[in-house]
């Protein structure tokens, strides 16, 4: 009997640890700086009762990128007062047929319009598209509505290398600072970068990223993985891991969606710079800044162009005056002195005009000046360029489609393409 | 005196296992029935404890999931044939105690054949005879579809059974290893064909033929096909001369060589078969639903194929119960994980499936055991 009472003692003293210590590891969040670039509200207006709108997720909130979406999608919910049944999430929806029956479902319970989250999910939305002609079909990330000529089809992006090129400069002070200290010199500053897929919106977002990097450190060069996959957590950190270990990167960055990268850096001890939010959780002493897309001013958008009766933009791409791109408060952890400054100086000039991402004298393709680009903004499945985007100076991404199509690769960031171990 | 008693009875076992005589269809069906009753008040009481949402809600939306409208319906009778055709698929090879789990690559070779097909002979066909394909066109382009997708299904079927009968390979091994070679061949197609930023070739560049639907309905044309393949199997298995050597076959080799039966002619044919059509359920998949090639097409459904064919003793006729109650499961946990107002994710449905295959394949052992216990002795205090 006593020893009935001891196992019980010990059992409820163990479970008391275990709620503490797990209440513990929350509230320490306060290394953090304000954000730079807030999500802010939206703005509020009146939406019918029997409005509803449908969101396709190829993840589900485990992946940083859906969780974005769904972040997006729950605040312009709250703000506008929607109820539960007036937003219908469909979380791990397979780029295949099953988002086409996803798309096909969420018609059937009434929605008026239905987005899609991931780039493989275009070619079934728009087989959905055609075949509800009443309903909005929404998709981020897609490249294919300015040509496909449907009324009810949408694109959307955001100029998010301008929010990569603001988190780049940070990575750049943080290898000035390791330079200033000794732990490296100015030629072994080499990033690591781990990539989804070897293509425009990736490239664009790793290339915008450098760029920031190296407008404060001129030595620096960038190393890319791919892991051939948007969600692999085991890939991602052998790729981060391979980078550090391998080709001696010192800091590094990734455009792909689970915390694997961010998790091989913070056990590396290796400052990592986040994407699609704060991945602080996975790395307080590492993760530097996040850059991401704040999807809630299009989910607004549209919302409101559907209730008043309008047309949708065939293509919108949100910028840091609409709110789209946001940046994460910095981690006084990992971060560089005067990060937050220069950061905020980048930002005035954004917004004033004068500075411009891929500005060309900024950087060489092959070893020369960039003088005129055709490329592939006409999705039709030739992969051949065919729109000249280099005018001004500089290469103008996301302006003749949503979707990025910077595809180059510059001088200083080398590719490790054949990663199909 | 009463020393020696208690001495004895520690030494008997606590329970003793005992193989049953077959059991008698109500009463193994009555097992499974309070063995899903069972599961499902396990899950009852998780799903409160942990979430502490009402079991009913969950319970009413798996179902809802799975079949609550027309679409959904459709799409659980697809996934289900899917599963079907692949379980009857393997199911030949496993009667003959072939141990296949290539059944994957064996799919993926088929869908693989098909997507290649559909790119490059639909596209040289679309160039010279016009764009859409006339009839005529389409039709052949998806007799040589088929033709190609059997072929290289059997193919990935027969070239372990080769090594198995010729010198002794283990064909778990060599046939698990078959799956990588398809995948990353797929793989490297996937790469040639798409650039882009998707992990798959998608529809709107495998635009030539597609499935036909008929009445209207999607899917409609897989779904027949794959039960008149049931059917076939069925027969085959029961039936046929064929047949009777894959059971002889299973039972003893050495029994089957000394009635004449020629062991490595039937071990290569009958992974032909198995091979075929797998490759045959690569085409359904590709050609006839989702018109995309993608290294995950088969879905691991391959491996829960071997679950099915054994569940259902590799019974065609009772795979076509057992895959549509997984893919019921699947479907309805699915839409438990993003139905509005219960705020879940995929995560717990996966442990509600678990919970539930926990029992059903559980329940099995006690069909086809016996547990006696030992009898309470009594100890003697004085």
């Amino acid at each position: 009997m006593f020893k009935k009472i001891l196992v019980a003692l010990l059992t409820a003293v163990m479970v008391c640890g275990l709620l503490a210590s797990c209440g513990g590891v929350t509230t320490q969040n306060n290394a953090m700086t304000a954000d730079l670039l807030p999500r802010n509200e939206v703005e509020k207006f009146t939406v019918k009762d029997d409005f509803k709108i449908g969101v396709i997720c190829l993840h589900d909130e485990n992946s940083t990128y859906d969780l974005n979406f769904i972040n997006g999608i729950n605040s312009v919910k709250k703000t506008l007062g929607l109820k539960d049944e007036q937003v219908l999430i469909k979380t791990g929806i397979d780029e295949g047929p099953v988002c086409k029956t996803t798309a096909d479902d969420l018609v059937s319970q009434g929605c008026k319009i239905v987005f899609a989250d991931s780039f493989g999910h275009e070619a079934y939305m728009i087989e959905a598209a055609k075949a509800h002609p009443e309903v909005e079909f929404c998709h981020a990330t897609g490249t294919k509505a300015h040509t496909e000529g449907l009324s009810n089809y949408h694109n959307a992006f955001a100029s998010i290398y301008e929010g990569r090129y603001l988190a780049g400069i940070a990575a750049g002070l943080k290898l000035n600072e390791m330079i200033a200290d000794g732990k490296i010199t100015a030629d072994k500053a080499v990033i690591g970068y781990v990539g989804a897929f070897p293509y425009a919106e990736v490239k664009s977002g790793l290339t915008s990223f450098f760029l920031g990097a190296r407008s404060v450190c001129p030595t620096a060069t960038m190393k890319v993985r791919y892991t051939g996959s948007w969600y692999d957590q085991a890939k991602e950190q052998e790729s981060a891991n391979a980078l550090i270990n391998n080709d001696k990167c010192v800091l590094i960055s990734q455009h792909a969606d689970s915390l694997g990268a961010p998790t091989a850096c913070e056990m590396a001890k290796v400052p990592n710079i986040s994407y699609n939010g704060s991945t602080y959780d996975a790395g307080p002493n590492t993760f530097i800044i996040s850059s991401a897309i704040n999807w809630a001013p299009y989910f607004a958008y549209i919302i409101k162009q559907v209730t008043d009766g309008k047309a949708i933009d065939t293509d919108w791409t949100g910028t840091i005056k609409t709110g789209s791109v946001v940046l994460t408060g910095i981690n006084t952890n990992a971060a560089a002195k005067g990060t937050e400054e220069a950061i905020k100086k980048a930002i005035d000039d954004f917004k004033a005009g004068t500075l411009h991402v891929f500005d060309t004298s900024k950087f060489t393709v092959e070893g020369k000046k960039l003088e005129s680009y055709l490329a592939d903004v006409d999705d039709d499945g030739t992969f051949t360029g065919e729109t000249e985007v280099v005018k001004d100076g500089y290469f103008h991404e996301s302006e003749y489609r949503s979707a990025p199509y910077f595809d180059l690769t510059i001088d200083g960031i080398e590719h490790f393409l054949d990663e199909s171990k | 005196m009463a020393d020696t008693t208690k001495k004895k009875a520690d030494k008997e076992p606590l329970f003793v296992v005992s193989k049953r005589a077959e059991m008698k269809f109500g009463k193994s069906l009555l097992v499974r029935v309070i063995a899903i009753a069972a599961a499902l008040l396990v899950c009852g009481v998780l799903t409160l404890i942990l979430t502490k949402n009402n079991p009913l809600t969950i319970f009413r939306t798996i179902v809802n999931g799975a079949v609550g409208n027309e679409t959904r319906i459709l799409e659980t009778a697809y996934q289900t044939s899917i599963l079907l055709i692949i379980s009857v698929a393997v199911t030949p090879a496993f009667k003959m105690k072939f141990w296949n789990i290539g059944a994957e690559g064996q799919v993926i070779a088929g869908g693989l054949s098909t997507a290649v097909m559909m790119y490059y002979v639909g596209g040289t066909f679309a160039e010279s005879f016009g764009n859409p394909l006339p009839a005529w066109a389409h039709t052949l382009l998806i007799l040589i579809m088929t033709l190609t997708a059997l072929l290289s299904g059997a193919l990935w079927g027969v070239i372990p059974a080769l090594f198995k009968s010729k010198w002794k390979t283990n064909e778990t091994l060599f046939t698990l290893m078959m799956n990588y070679v398809a995948i990353q061949i797929t793989e490297a197609v996937r790469v040639t064909i798409n650039k882009g930023g998707s992990g798959k070739v998608d529809s709107s560049i495998l635009v030539h033929g597609w499935f036909p639907k008929l009445f209207g309905k999607e899917y409609l044309l897989d779904i027949i096909i794959v039960l008149i393949i049931t059917a076939i199997i069925y027969v085959y298995l029961k039936y046929s001369k064929h047949g009777y050597e894959i059971s002889v076959v299973g039972e003893s080799e050495n029994t089957a060589r000394y009635v004449g039966i020629n062991v490595q002619k039937v071990i290569i044919r009958t992974m032909a078969l198995s091979g075929a059509i797998c490759g045959l359920a690569g085409l359904l998949i590709v050609g006839g639903a989702s018109h995309s090639l993608d290294k995950n097409m088969a879905g691991g459904r391959g491996f829960t194929a071997i679950m099915v064919s054994w569940l259902s003793k590799f019974n065609p006729v009772v795979m076509i119960f057992s895959s549509l109650f997984l893919v019921f499961l699947q479907r309805g946990a699915k839409e438990v994980a993003s139905a509005p107002g219960i705020g879940l994710n995929e995560s717990f449905s996966e442990i509600l499936t678990g919970i539930l295959l926990f029992f059903i394949i559980g329940c099995e052992f006690f069909i086809n055991y016996k547990v006696t216990f030992r009898k309470h002795t009594k100890e003697v205090t004085a």
